[in-house]
């Protein structure tokens, strides 16, 4: 019986990080070519939106995400167009691309509130998972492992492969990249694009996975965690991995005693915890690098070329 | 063909000029967008930015909702100037408001004169305290005040909701969660009998020229745009980055704070939970629309007032959906910040096919 | 060993009429030469005479309005760096494009086009350090190597592309004498494999010692054509610079000799993360009415010795800085200022002058402790206005007036600016880096008379620089910082060459790096 909870404590752990890890991945190669992008919890719900849009108007949940991760996609690329074209201010445009996807969501989501969709299901057949152990490994849906095969795939593009070096180069330098002869906007545009369609599948993880409706504001800020998620992680995808499921525990935690209906600690206080978590995580590892090593990339923020 | 010249100097008149471009192109793009997806446009277009200005009776709510826009981006733009970038003035306009209430429910009872101003400098104290803590993170620990003053203002949110569902809610108040009304000595006096032009209006256009004045005629003002500008050489002037971070990030969330109180004491006379409107996050586009100086950001608190005003008209008037107006406020954004690559290139024809990349 | 170069063989490189404007400024016009096979060839020309634009154009970052580039003969388009690769073009640029957090293997890695697997590329990088006989270590990360170790990865990675032009882009400005040498031995034996190198620089010596043809610019043109080893070094100075060369005046030192006003004494400061250099027990005395020299690689604690003095960063002791006696190593910039001690740091740009501020609000950042021009915190516009534009007029700074941007002055006037700010000020004591980096001829003599005068007043002045000319022509005595170690003082007059390269040299460089190779 214990076992049954314990795994279904876990299922939902899972879930919970998984939208932030796709985003917080995204972010991660997008800040390794040296852009700061602001604007994930706006690519996530223009992701959100439009993925339940196309799935309720499709009826195939497999085209929803597959437009989600386009919405993030193109939203990513008003980003890069503002910033790496015309040389704007990276902050800024961030939280204007987060005002923006408020505003979009919320105005193409309107026609759509309250109504539900079929939720995307676990991967593999139910009898893969009849024992509450087996379901640990065959019971999450396609997202869930989506996301893991990502982060090692990520991993190994940036630690292993000649274009994970260059652009690593882009972030570290963009003067020297661009003196050797790489077209560092271009890579750059890139690395933006991939973000904001790994953010448009987490935003799509909200609305196709987790709560299958669309309500306004869907993704409560998990934009702005995930963000603060790729500090956390020194910008190296395995940590983000334990980053985002360390996270997932919290938020279950946070679940778990809304449900247990403990009455000695208010609602809204335990709806603090991810934000108020964050901040303790984020002084902690500022703490840690003060006396470690460096790990941000050089470049982080620099517009190229240099106003 | 055009192409992109740099120009040898930036140029003052776009510095100026491209705010209008950005407004012109969000009414051009707006009426193109809201046609295509099946809205009487040219009418949306005309009721969001026409309307609210040709109609007198109109313009007191514009005055109501550009002072609390004026007010929180006026804090803004010194952050912003100095490279602090507080996005979490929502929470300190929210925790303005809380402590300043606080201060009204303790002399609910009490009348006087001195009620209200203790009222405002709660608010001013609130929302400072609320910015100390990304300050203090920034500048003692390196802790980046963007990521930490926008959680503490969901923070702040939560906490809001907990004091109007829980010790704060009206007894006599049929179970809503909402704290007692202010009493009369507590609330914002009208600025003329029966108006809705409150106290907070000429308050935010004289804090608009004390900033103006600070800024430009100052040596804290010349400290915080020399440090934003050229850490490495304010530190050669003299000048102490960390000081200017704490000066920055309390001076935005004490005036966060008060307009969050005016809010508080004038439109709501209450706190409810429908009393974070977003204001905090509206000003960042003031700030940027009044080009961070003060006198412009009373011109860019006045578009997006204009903008809520006229939003709501354009629900009545040809059905367009509240978020309507936030798309038009972040297209706003967005263009402003393209046509800012204007101060500093110019488009020319292009004499000869070599390529000159922006 | 060395072979003559061909002389029939077609020219490696020829440039014909070659044009290049940026706005408002001319910098290549009808440029005109050519490149021998396995020639050392010299492009000769001060800062800004158009050197650097030219390069980039042959190496493929800019693109020639006009003019055409023939390789061998035939007439190629250069459009990216990577074409230029492609023929057989390598660079190695003044300021070196290298990754400071990644490895030595992995920037090599960066600079080659096709994809090697990190093993075989480290064989062939092992083949060409030893055939070069050149120390360096593929495994350590570039922020960890000396100037001349990073220079060496810039060779390297050229060579693993068998290049048949390699430029070499002011390659010793950083280097001490002992590794020019080297450096020079290593050009050689490039060059007699029968690669031409095209030689940029303005160290006439230098350029003396391993050229075989030189092109001199001027103002974009070219001026000259010559062969160094024959021509006098005097004759191509004054094609170089257009004039007659001009000397200092020296006036004789004022009075009361051996006053004693700057003494810094066990200045000990930890570097600032994450490259800084670590000071260690500095101390020195300047004494009234003279100059006194700071030699030194760059990179070896100059710019944090600037900012220990100027107050940008505190000693632990307040003793360790002292101005006429008094203790200021805990004061601040601005009190430091206010008593009389000016800094010049080596960076214009954001450092000593904010770019997008105007030229009185420039004077405003560092001019406002000694003078009274915002007391009370109230900005006097009058009074700053009045002397911005004194300091216009006293140091022939070509601008429109206090309103002007200083980022829209020329490097050289915006350098006369910011040294006419502070030694307008009077100062007790003034330290200056690099004080005529990126200067033109006319704007560096005006600048170095201004300190010989302000020497002669009866301050003392400290000029940090890794030019040793410069210093060896202004300073009067002489010490050398390496590693965050400064050597005692040296009278200049009878100081040897030699002596001040070695200790340059010091612990760094060829040893360590031997070490680090064969460990």
């Amino acid at each position: 019986m214990t076992s049954v909870i314990l795994v279904s404590i876990f299922m939902t752990l899972a879930a919970a990080a998984t939208p932030i890890l796709l985003a917080g991945l995204g972010e991660l190669v997008t800040e390794k070519a040296g852009v700061l992008n602001l604007g994930v919890e706006g690519m996530m719900l223009c992701g959100a939106v439009t993925g339940f849009a196309v799935a309720y108007s499709s009826g195939s949940v497999t085209l929803g995400v597959v437009a989600a991760a386009f919405a993030g996609f193109l939203a990513a690329m008003i980003f890069a167009l503002l910033t790496l074209g015309l040389g704007s201010n990276q902050v800024a445009t961030g939280l204007a691309l987060t005002i923006f996807g408020i505003g979009i969501s919320s105005l193409f989501g309107a026609g759509y509130v309250g109504r539900t969709i079929q939720r995307l299901g676990p991967l593999f057949p139910a009898d893969y998972a009849a024992h509450p152990w087996l379901r640990l490994v065959f019971g999450h849906d396609a997202l869930v492992y989506l996301s893991l095969l990502l982060v090692a795939a990520v991993s190994l593009f940036l630690r292993r492969s000649r274009m994970g070096l260059i652009l690593r180069a882009v972030g570290e330098n963009a003067d020297s990249a661009h003196a050797i002869g790489y077209r560092v906007l271009a890579i750059r545009a890139a690395a933006t694009g991939f973000g904001g369609a790994l953010a448009g599948l987490g935003g799509a993880y909200f609305s196709l996975a987790l709560t299958p409706m669309w309500a306004d504001r869907l993704t409560a800020g998990r934009g702005w965690i995930a963000l603060a998620l790729v500090v956390f992680a020194a910008w190296k995808p395995g940590r983000l991995l334990l980053g985002a499921y360390l996270f997932g525990a919290v938020a279950t935690f946070e679940l778990q005693a809304k449900a247990a209906g403990i009455s000695w600690i208010a609602p809204e206080v335990l709806a603090m915890t991810p934000y108020l978590a964050t901040i303790v995580v984020l002084t902690m590892m500022s703490l840690g690098t003060r006396t470690g090593g460096r790990n941000a990339p050089a470049c982080l923020g620099k517009p190229f070329p240099a106003p | 063909m055009l192409e992109w010249r740099r120009r040898s100097e930036p140029s003052r008149a776009m510095l100026y000029l491209s705010p209008l471009i950005a407004i012109a192109l969000t009414m051009l793009t707006g009426m193109l967008v809201f046609t295509a997806i099946g809205y009487d446009g040219f009418h949306a277009v005309q009721a969001i930015f026409v309307t609210p200005l040709v109609e007198p009776q109109r313009w007191a709510d514009l005055g109501v909702k550009a002072a609390p826009l004026v007010m929180i981006a006026l804090g803004l733009a010194i952050g912003f100037r100095a490279n602090v970038w507080n996005i979490g003035a929502e929470g300190q306009y929210v925790m303005g408001a809380i402590a300043g209430t606080g201060v009204a429910l303790l002399t609910h009872d009490m009348t006087g004169w001195w009620i209200l101003p203790a009222m405002a400098l709660a608010g001013i104290l609130g929302g400072a305290a609320w910015a100390a803590i990304p300050a203090f993170l920034k500048v003692r620990l390196q802790v980046s005040e963007i990521l930490t003053s926008l959680m503490l203002s969901y923070v702040a949110v939560q906490f809001l909701y907990y004091l109007v569902r829980g010790p704060w809610k009206d007894p006599g108040g049929f179970n809503f969660p909402q704290t007692k009304m202010f009493s009369a000595d507590q609330v914002l006096p009208a600025m003329a009998e029966g108006s809705l032009v409150h106290l907070g209006i000429p308050v935010a256009l004289l804090l608009a020229l004390a900033a103006w004045f600070v800024m430009g005629k100052t040596v804290s003002g010349f400290a915080i745009r020399v440090v934003g500008r050229a850490p490495a050489a304010a530190r050669h002037g003299g000048f102490d980055a960390g000081r200017v971070t704490w000066v920055a990030l309390l001076a935005s969330g004490g005036l966060a704070g008060l307009a969050g109180l005016f809010e508080a004491a004038g439109p709501f006379g209450q706190l409810t939970p429908q009393f974070p409107v977003g204001y905090g996050f509206t000003a960042i586009i003031v700030a940027f629309l009044g080009r961070l100086s003060p006198i412009g950001i009373v011109f860019g608190g006045l578009v997006l007032a204009v903008t809520y005003v006229g939003g709501e008209i354009a629900q009545s008037t040809v059905r367009l959906p509240q978020a309507a107006t936030g798309m038009f406020q972040a297209m706003l954004l967005f263009f402003l910040l393209a046509t800012d690559v204007l101060v500093r290139w110019r488009l020319a024809f292009r004499r000869n096919p070599a390529k000159v990349a922006p | 060993m060395t072979q003559p170069p061909d002389e029939t063989a077609p020219l490696r490189l020829a440039l014909a009429h070659v044009s290049k404007s940026f706005p408002g400024v001319k910098a290549n016009q009808d440029i005109s030469f050519g490149v021998r096979p396995g020639e050392i060839h010299a492009l000769l020309g001060e800062n800004g005479a158009g050197k650097s634009t030219l390069v980039k154009i042959i190496y493929g970052v800019q693109r020639a309005d006009e003019g055409e580039i023939r390789w061998d003969g035939e007439r190629v388009e250069i459009p990216s760096p990577k074409a230029a690769r492609r023929l057989g073009i390598g660079m190695v640029f003044q300021h070196f494009s290298l990754f400071d957090g990644m490895t030595v293997l992995e920037n090599i890695a960066l600079g080659l086009d096709e994809k090697v697997p990190a093993e075989e590329l480290k064989q062939r990088i092992r083949t060409i350090l030893d055939s070069y006989s050149l120390p360096l270590d593929p495994d350590r990360e570039v922020h960890t190597l000396s100037v001349g170790e990073r220079q060496r990865i810039e060779i390297v990675r050229c060579l693993l592309q068998k290049p048949k032009l390699l430029i070499m882009d002011e390659p010793t400005s950083v280097l001490t004498p002992q590794e020019v040498e080297r450096l020079f031995d290593t050009l050689r034996q490039i060059a007699a494999e029968g690669c031409s190198i095209l030689y940029i620089s303005h160290k006439l010596h230098e350029i003396k010692a391993l050229c075989s043809a030189a092109t001199i610019l001027r103002g974009g043109r070219v001026v000259a054509a010559c062969d160094p080893r024959t021509e006098s070094t005097t004759r191509m100075a004054e094609l170089m610079i257009g004039a007659e060369l001009k000397t200092i005046e020296r006036p004789a030192a004022a009075g009361e000799a051996r006053r004693a006003r700057l003494v810094v004494n066990g200045l000990d400061m930890a570097g600032e993360p994450p490259f800084g250099t670590d000071l260690k027990t500095i101390g020195f005395t300047a004494y009234a009415g003279e100059i006194l020299g700071i030699a030194g690689v760059a990179g070896n604690g100059q710019a944090e010795l600037l900012l220990a003095l100027s107050g940008e960063r505190r000693a632990a002791s307040n003793d360790a800085v002292k101005l006429d006696g008094q203790a200021l190593g805990h004061a601040d910039a601005g009190k430091r200022r206010a008593a009389g001690l000016a800094c010049v740091p080596e960076e214009r740009n954001g450092h000593a002058a904010v770019p997008d501020f105007s030229l009185a609000e420039n004077v405003v950042l560092t001019a406002r402790h000694r003078l009274p021009l915002a007391p009370s915190g109230l900005i006097r516009q009058g009074a700053v206005d009045a002397y911005a534009r004194e300091v216009i007029q006293r140091f022939d700074v070509r601008t429109t007036g206090p309103d002007a941007l200083a980022g829209a002055l020329s490097g050289g006037n915006l350098q006369k600016f910011i040294m006419g700010r502070e030694i307008g000020q009077n100062p007790e004591v003034l330290i200056v880096e690099q004080p005529t980096w990126g200067v033109d001829a006319g704007a560096a003599a005006a600048i170095r008379q201004a300190l010989v005068d302000l020497a002669a007043r009866g301050s003392a002045i400290v000029v940090i620089s890794q030019d040793l000319d410069e210093l060896l022509e202004l300073a009067d005595r002489l010490c050398v910082i390496n590693e965050g170690r400064l050597s005692p003082a040296r009278p200049v007059a009878g100081l040897k060459l030699e002596e001040i390269g070695l200790l340059m040299g010091g612990v760094h460089g060829e040893a360590t790096a031997a070490d680090h190779a064969h460990a």
